[in-house]
């Protein structure tokens, strides 16, 4: 292992890292938004755009991470004119592809409250988006909080395709430098040290909160 | 003078081709309390639910006062502030604390004043014996506190009148009594409450009107002290029989 070489680019996985981290974060707090919205779409089956829900889960899941940045950095300029930057797309991408994941798995997660729960809010003069806001969402997202966990790191690690719309992202950093330097072994040992250190934090808190909320 | 509050006129609920409540009617005056009686699935809860629009009704109308309740009325909501339920099964909210429960729909619903609300609250559960469990979660309380609780957080909201179905019935035996004690306290104060349940002592204890239905109608309509005492109906007498018990003769 040369250690002078990964002393000297140490500095540009970590600004590498940060770009991850951002897109990755924006894309997912996107994705909660729109999980939300979708699922509550779903449940109380609004007419009309429940079928765009519906539509746009299938879409989103069925296609890959990779096909979706293209149609977005590539498809879409091409077709309104209007170009955006590889940040803004991976973004978008990410959100696109992590809002039915989020839906899913909240949807899940409100059906599985008991009906009485609704009932109750009902008779005491909530309307839907009381209820939904007050009542069904908080219970939801206890009950779906191991699968949103998993959506979580799901979508950071979906982040390495952003490379491919040459986000200087951590893959697009160790593809570089395997590229000029050939060194291939260190270049891909900071990748996998990054992403650990990016993930494995995710994942702990992630078990802590768990825990938690199983007691109590 | 007796001042009419609640209306039920030609009342049909169907559950597909299934009549559930035919033709039911009713009136119910301010400071009434009228228990309803009736068999295992002759339509009390349904019933109930027809009253706050939780089920949609086939025909007829319910109305308190002016206002009809209807399940597409447009404001239905304020009508629910209006009337309100207590269930069989414990409804708190999980994720709130007892004082969270009863502060959600007066708060956010009523928008009424937070310290005005929790005053009130800290004040409805002391007379309910539950001062100190205000921050309790509902996880940590028993079913007796949780149905008191249930009381607490409807009335909160002022309602003009209550529904109550089969609120003991999920309780062990010990615990039935707290929480009927609150309901005889509420009739002495004149709320308005329509009380499904199974206890007899207790029904002709709280009530000042007793229904009994059967197959979808009101067959009696009576004073407690008549019913129970010299029910008119056969069908009165054989529901009344299910609940006596006869001591059985030992062959020496
Ligand atoms: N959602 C539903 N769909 C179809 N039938 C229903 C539904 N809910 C209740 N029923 C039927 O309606 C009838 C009345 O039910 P309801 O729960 O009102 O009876 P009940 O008098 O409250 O009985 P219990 O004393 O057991 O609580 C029953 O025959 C029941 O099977
Ligand atoms: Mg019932």
């Amino acid at each position: 292992m040369n250690w002078a070489f990964i002393a000297k680019y140490l500095p540009m996985y970590e600004k590498a890292a940060w770009l991850t981290v951002k897109t990755g974060t924006a894309g997912i707090v996107l994705s909660v938004i729109i999980g939300i919205i979708c699922a509550a779409i779903l449940y109380y089956r609004v007419p009309i755009l429940r079928r765009l829900v519906s539509t746009y889960v299938e879409i989103s899941r069925n296609t890959p991470l990779l096909v979706q940045l293209f149609f977005i950095y590539y498809g879409i300029p091409k077709v309104t004119g209007i170009k955006t930057d590889a940040f803004t797309c991976g973004i978008v991408g990410l959100a696109f592809l992590g809002g039915s994941y989020m839906c899913e798995t909240f949807r899940s997660g409100i059906e599985a409250i008991e009906p009485i729960q609704e009932e109750s809010a009902k008779a005491l003069g909530l309307n839907k988006f009381q209820i939904m806001r007050y009542v069904l969402l908080p219970q939801a997202l206890s009950i779906s909080f191991p699968g949103f966990v998993a959506n979580v790191i799901f979508l950071m690690k979906e982040t390495s395709v952003f490379s491919a719309i040459s986000l200087m992202d951590l893959m697009f950093t160790a593809k570089d430098l395997i590229g000029v330097f050939y060194k291939t072994k260190e270049s891909l040992f900071l990748l996998v040290v990054f992403y650990l250190i990016i993930l494995l934090p995710i994942s702990l808190l992630g078990s802590f909160i768990e825990r938690r909320l199983r007691r109590g | 003078m007796a001042e009419p509050l609640l209306f039920v006129e030609h009342l049909l609920k169907q559950y597909g081709d299934k009549v559930i409540l035919n033709d039911i009617n009713l009136t119910v005056n301010k400071g009434e309390v009228v228990v309803i009686l009736g068999s295992s699935g002759c339509g009390k809860s349904t019933f109930l639910r027809c009253l706050n629009a939780l089920e949609p009704i086939q025909g007829g109308t319910v109305r308190l006062r002016e206002e009809s309740i209807t399940h597409d009325s447009k404001n239905l909501t304020d009508i629910r502030q209006k009337i309100g339920m207590v269930f069989q099964s414990y409804d708190l909210f999980p994720h709130l604390t007892v004082l969270g429960n009863i502060l959600l729909a007066p708060t956010k619903v009523q928008g009424r004043d937070k310290a005005e609300v929790t005053q009130e609250a800290m004040a409805l559960l002391e007379r309910v014996g539950l001062k100190d469990r205000a921050d309790s979660y509902p996880a940590e309380l028993s079913g007796g506190q949780k149905q008191r609780v249930a009381i607490v957080r409807a009335l909160a909201m002022h309602p003009e009148v209550m529904l109550f179905d089969e609120v003991t019935a999920a309780l062990d035996p010990e615990m039935v009594r707290e929480v009927q004690d609150v309901m005889l306290d509420l009739a002495e104060q004149g709320k308005t409450m329509l009380i499904v349940t199974h206890e007899m002592q207790f029904a002709r204890a709280v009530a000042d009107r007793i229904l009994l239905i059967d197959d979808g109608h009101i067959i009696e309509d009576e004073d407690p002290e008549i019913f129970f005492t010299a029910p008119k109906s056969d069908k009165a007498k054989q529901f009344l029989n299910l609940f006596e018990f006869h001591r059985p003769k030992k062959n020496k």
